[in-house]
């Protein structure tokens, strides 16, 4: 009995010291913006199958995983959803020289959810319909797609019209989850998020003509503190090739010189 | 300092602190004095809130107050809008989250109170709300303020199911703990600082103040026996 609870004392111990999950070498850790979700978990397994190296997405708020990287956090690579934050780190001296890379520009989207009378081929004009209520927005404060979001809504001339209709997402995650869930009648949204799976068949989107707001550019960086520069080199590389330009376009995420783009769906 | 959100998260917490006064005592004296032998399935789900983190809470709430559930419909149906980003479904959000901190506090409270006192109080044929009123509730006040200074300080520091279900709306939905996270996203860590520090400040004299007179640091009220 004695020997048995000291056991299960030592396996305690173990456990609770035990080192936790490491990054082997050849695997890099990457701090991406939440909406490189879909698209990366597809990135990383065709660049395991192509150079046998891993790499690991951690997603979150980039404003977060900027904090969290001034104050050491591991990360390899930082995939942000703005430019801001890996410039600021280029500054700080926390980015590897010239690693600065612009993956892609954003696009913003007006989505309804799939069992909405509103007929999204309106485009904003819709918003001012009676029957839209609540409007979803990532929160211009501190997200560039609620900026973005605000720059169109000016640009059409209704921003004074709608303004007591909006609602702001955390991020803009929260916004689409905000307007999938039924709890607001529109959005203003990532086109990334729109192409996503999980949102795909749930909803319709318009999408808004790029040059009515300012480019959402996103931008990576190696990081200073990266264990495994050369790996998170591959898989920059890997983005930039054909194949991996093209995954990322069917994810809603065009390089940002691919510039202006018009409506539809 | 963004006064706005200060007041808001003030009056919901005052508010949410008077409903849990008077949901809170009725659950609480029940839980105290019930001998179903199924209570502890009750106690249990008082004490949900203060195991679950606030994104189980504010996920279900908010697909609660959704379209999609009858009691959002309803809700929708009587109304004319949804629960969701109003200050209505903050309060009721808040309501569920600090149960746990009044009820407990008080049943505890009313539990520690001499059955003898009751038994007698009975005997000389006081009606078991009078026995509650007279006898109980003097007896138990450090329970119950205990509760209801816990509920507020909690709701007033509320910040997962709030950011979940609410939707940032200046003056409406926007709490203090909402702004200063938003401060911080914005790397403005002065404004978020002189509001920390505020709630901070704050919270450390509420519960000073509670502990104190539960001690009896202080008379704050002249003791009747």
């Amino acid at each position: 009995m004695k020997n048995q609870s000291a056991l299960v004392a030592m396996l305690l111990a173990c456990l609770c010291f035990c080192p936790p999950a490491v990054v082997w070498a050849g695997e890099i850790a990457v701090a991406a913006a939440s909406d490189l979700t879909y698209a990366f978990e597809q990135a990383a397994r065709r660049f395991r199958q192509q150079t046998g190296s891993s790499m690991r997405p951690i997603y979150g708020s980039s404003g977060n995983f900027f904090s969290q990287i001034k104050n050491g956090a591991p990360y390899d690579l930082f995939f942000s959803a703005d430019v801001e934050y890996p410039k600021r780190l280029e500054m700080a001296g926390l980015a590897e020289p010239g690693s600065l890379y612009e993956y892609a520009a954003g696009r913003i989207v007006l989505w309804v959810p799939a069992n909405s009378r509103l007929d999204a081929g309106r485009g904003l004009a819709l918003l001012l319909d009676p029957a839209v209520r609540k409007i979803a927005i990532a929160n211009p404060e501190h997200a560039p797609y609620g900026r973005a979001a605000l720059a169109a809504l000016r640009h059409e001339g209704i921003y004074d019209r709608v303004k007591d209709k909006l609602v702001l997402g955390e991020s803009i995650s929260q916004a689409a989850q905000f307007v999938a869930s039924g709890n607001a009648d529109a959005g203003l949204i990532a086109l990334s998020l729109a192409l996503a799976p999980a949102m795909k068949a749930r909803g319709r989107y318009f999408e808004i003509n790029s040059t009515n707001y300012p480019p959402i550019i996103q931008a990576a960086v190696i990081l200073k503190a990266a264990r495994d520069k050369q790996t998170a080199r591959q898989f920059v590389d890997f983005l930039k090739q054909p194949e991996g330009l093209a995954l990322m376009r069917r994810y809603g995420f065009a390089p940002p010189q691919a510039g202006s783009g018009g409506g539809g769906n | 300092m963004e006064w706005s959100a200060i007041f808001l998260s003030v009056r919901l917490a005052l508010l949410v602190c008077v409903i849990l006064l008077a949901v809170g005592i009725p659950i609480a004296a029940w839980l105290a004095t019930s001998g179903w032998r199924w209570k502890f399935l009750v106690e249990a789900v008082v004490a949900l809130p203060i195991v679950l983190p606030p994104t189980v809470l504010g996920f279900y709430l908010l697909v609660a107050m959704g379209p999609a559930s009858p009691v959002g419909r309803l809700y929708a149906g009587f109304f004319g809008h949804g629960l969701a980003f109003t200050f209505t479904g903050l309060v009721i959000a808040s309501v569920i989250y600090s149960l746990p901190f009044a009820v407990q506090p008080m049943a505890a409270a009313f539990a520690q109170v001499d059955r003898s006192l009751l038994n007698a109080s009975a005997m000389l044929g006081a009606s078991g709300l009078r026995t509650f009123r007279q006898i109980v509730i003097p007896l138990s006040r450090g329970g119950i303020v205990t509760g209801a200074v816990l509920s507020f300080a909690h709701t007033l520091g509320e910040f997962g199911v709030v950011l979940m279900v609410g939707g940032n709306i200046p003056g409406v939905t926007r709490t203090v703990s909402i702004a200063i996270y938003d401060h911080v996203q914005a790397l403005e860590y002065n404004g978020a600082n002189a509001m920390a520090l505020l709630l901070l400040a704050f919270s450390f004299i509420t519960l000073s103040l509670t502990y104190a007179v539960n001690r009896r640091m202080w008379r704050v009220w002249p003791l009747q026996r």
